[in-house]
């Protein structure tokens, strides 16, 4: 019988034995630092979401006299805060899930009671006049208001260049339809494509606003880039985002709020203290970043709105 | 063991709470300007909805201890219902008073106002409201002064607490009922389970007379 030899192990290279009595202590450990490690990646990402998105600089902005001079909401707040249900219902998502969202080619058709039915690249429209920075208050329906240097120019520029007939009352607005690269427009939540309406008055005022920027930049895309509403003295669904089409009617449009919840949403949905929505009151409002809640403005403090609405009982139009 | 278990379930029952506190504080506890931040950009908002989901889901689990010691026949578990019972209570509380502070910062006017015209609000509140008598008698010693049938009957109150609890819920969100309607699921399940239980044991002890009546009075048409 043949019996061999063990091979000799230097002695550097035997485990100690305290070491290797441990090494359950040590796979636990291991174990732990883990999910300590994982559970801080968590808190972390909470603690400071991320800029994921690539914007262009806008320059010479011009300012504009309708500027507030009040306090800016952190950019961080207003890019990481929205109401984009073509993305998700939850406020924190957008911002993720709209990272990969093409805004570029873009076309905007210009349909309804025009002179002449057409269609505009996004870079030709932002040619029709100068930028203008816009330091605007934005309040939304649900109780919360912002501060937002928006860029862009009157939406009359564009309604002029449009041209529509005398028999126009009202410009209807649609957003994207598009589920493979929004993916709450798969969830009938709302009932797609969005709209939005203006009465022409309302929309040639010059307070409202095409914006294609903010905070010095072109729009991020969960903040309705690369083409947007900003009405200022209504509440923040009015203002709709990522707009394909402009339609010039006749009829009231029926825009998508309504057509959801219409004791809830009206048409005009002006910011009004004195009208609350059937589930809140709207007599305040916490702007971002602040504890103690702020009395609510009747047209978000735009009064120079008022005369359009003269006459009529905002009670029944709300 | 179980006190173990209970001392390990205590702490993780305080999980939603810590993630709250740290959220709000971070890192920077002693610098105000930072509190909050944490919790992104409306943090009262957060507060508000991270700790009412938390009363909804304890009410939940709570509901579901019954069905699983049945199901899984880990009849011990019962020895953990009243602590999460008594979470969701604690939850609950905290979600009143992120509301009484946080949001209307102790305005009882605009309170009762929201109280009368808000349905929601109403039915919230009913829904906590409901929860104190059980929390009250949660202790042994008011289970040996009501009795065990007395006592079950007042804890049945819960069904109607999460029933409140959901509706609640669903009549404060937009448009997109998805979690409320998840949550009402899962309860209308568990509600279910006891219905199924009551229905097959009054079946089991329901009267046999019907088919030993005396034939005579079938046949005299009585």
């Amino acid at each position: 019988m043949l019996i061999k030899k063990a091979d000799d192990i230097p002695s550097s290279e035997i485990t100690p034995k305290s070491l290797y009595l441990n090494r359950r202590k040590f796979l636990v450990a291991a174990g732990l630092a883990g999910a300590a490690a994982a559970a801080a990646k968590g808190i972390l990402d909470i603690a400071s979401p991320e800029r994921a998105y690539a914007e262009e600089k806008i320059p010479n902005l011009q300012k504009s006299p309708f500027s507030t001079n009040e306090k800016i909401t952190p950019e961080q707040t207003v890019a990481n805060y929205n109401n984009y249900y073509e993305f998700s219902t939850e406020k924190d998502e957008p911002a993720k899930l709209a990272t990969k969202f093409r805004t570029h080619p873009w076309k905007v058709k210009i349909e309804g009671d025009v002179s002449k039915k057409q269609e505009w690249d996004i870079d030709s429209i932002l040619k029709f006049a100068p930028a203008e920075e816009r330091i605007y208050r934005h309040r939304c329906v649900e109780g919360w208001s912002i501060v937002v240097p928006w860029i862009g120019f009157s939406l009359s520029e564009l309604i002029k260049r449009a041209d529509p007939l005398g028999k126009a009352k009202f410009v209807e607005f649609t957003t994207i339809l598009d589920p493979s690269q929004m993916p709450g427009q798969t969830r009938n939540v709302l009932d797609w494509p969005y709209v939005e309406g203006l009465r022409m008055d309302e929309a040639m005022h010059p307070l409202t606003l095409l914006c294609f920027g903010m905070y010095g930049t072109t729009l991020p895309n969960q903040d309705g880039a690369p083409l947007r509403l900003v009405v200022p003295w209504k509440y923040g669904f009015k203002s709709a985002k990522a707009i394909v089409r402009i339609k010039f009617t006749e009829k009231q449009p029926v825009n998508t709020w309504n057509r959801s919840a219409p004791n809830e949403y009206g048409f005009y949905s002006n910011v009004n203290p004195n009208v609350d929505h059937p589930r809140w009151s709207q007599k305040t409002e916490r702007r971002l970043g602040e504890f103690l809640k702020r009395p609510t403005l009747m047209f978000n403090g735009y009064d120079q709105v008022a005369s359009l609405y003269s006459g009529m009982d905002l009670k029944k139009y709300f | 063991m179980i006190r173990t278990l209970k001392f390990v379930l205590f702490l993780a029952c305080l999980g939603p709470l810590a993630y709250l506190l740290y959220g709000f504080f971070g890192r920077t506890p002693f610098d105000m300007t930072s509190w909050g931040q944490g919790l992104g950009a409306n943090p009262i908002e957060k507060i508000t909805h991270t700790t009412g989901d938390w009363t909804l889901w304890f009410l939940l689990i709570t509901l579901s201890i019954t069905p699983a010691r049945n199901l899984l026949h880990l009849p011990s578990l019962i020895k953990f219902r009243r602590m999460i019972g008594l979470f969701a209570f604690f939850y609950g509380c905290l979600h009143l008073l992120t509301y009484v502070w946080l949001d209307k910062f102790f305005n009882v006017h605009e309170m009762l106002a929201d109280i009368a015209k808000r349905k929601f609000i109403t039915i919230g509140l009913t829904a906590l409201v409901l929860m104190i008598p059980l929390a009250i008698t949660s202790t042994s010693g008011w289970i040996r002064r009501l009795g065990g049938k007395r006592w079950q009957a007042l804890h049945r109150l819960i069904y109607f607490s999460a029933i409140c609890g959901v509706i609640h819920y669903l009549w404060l969100v937009k448009a997109d009922i998805r979690k409320p309607v998840e949550d009402g699921i899962i309860l209308g399940a568990l509600l279910a389970y006891r219905v199924v239980i009551w229905a097959l044991g009054a079946y089991k002890r329901r009267p046999r007379l019907a088919s030993v009546a005396p034939r005579a009075a079938v046949e005299q048409g009585q």
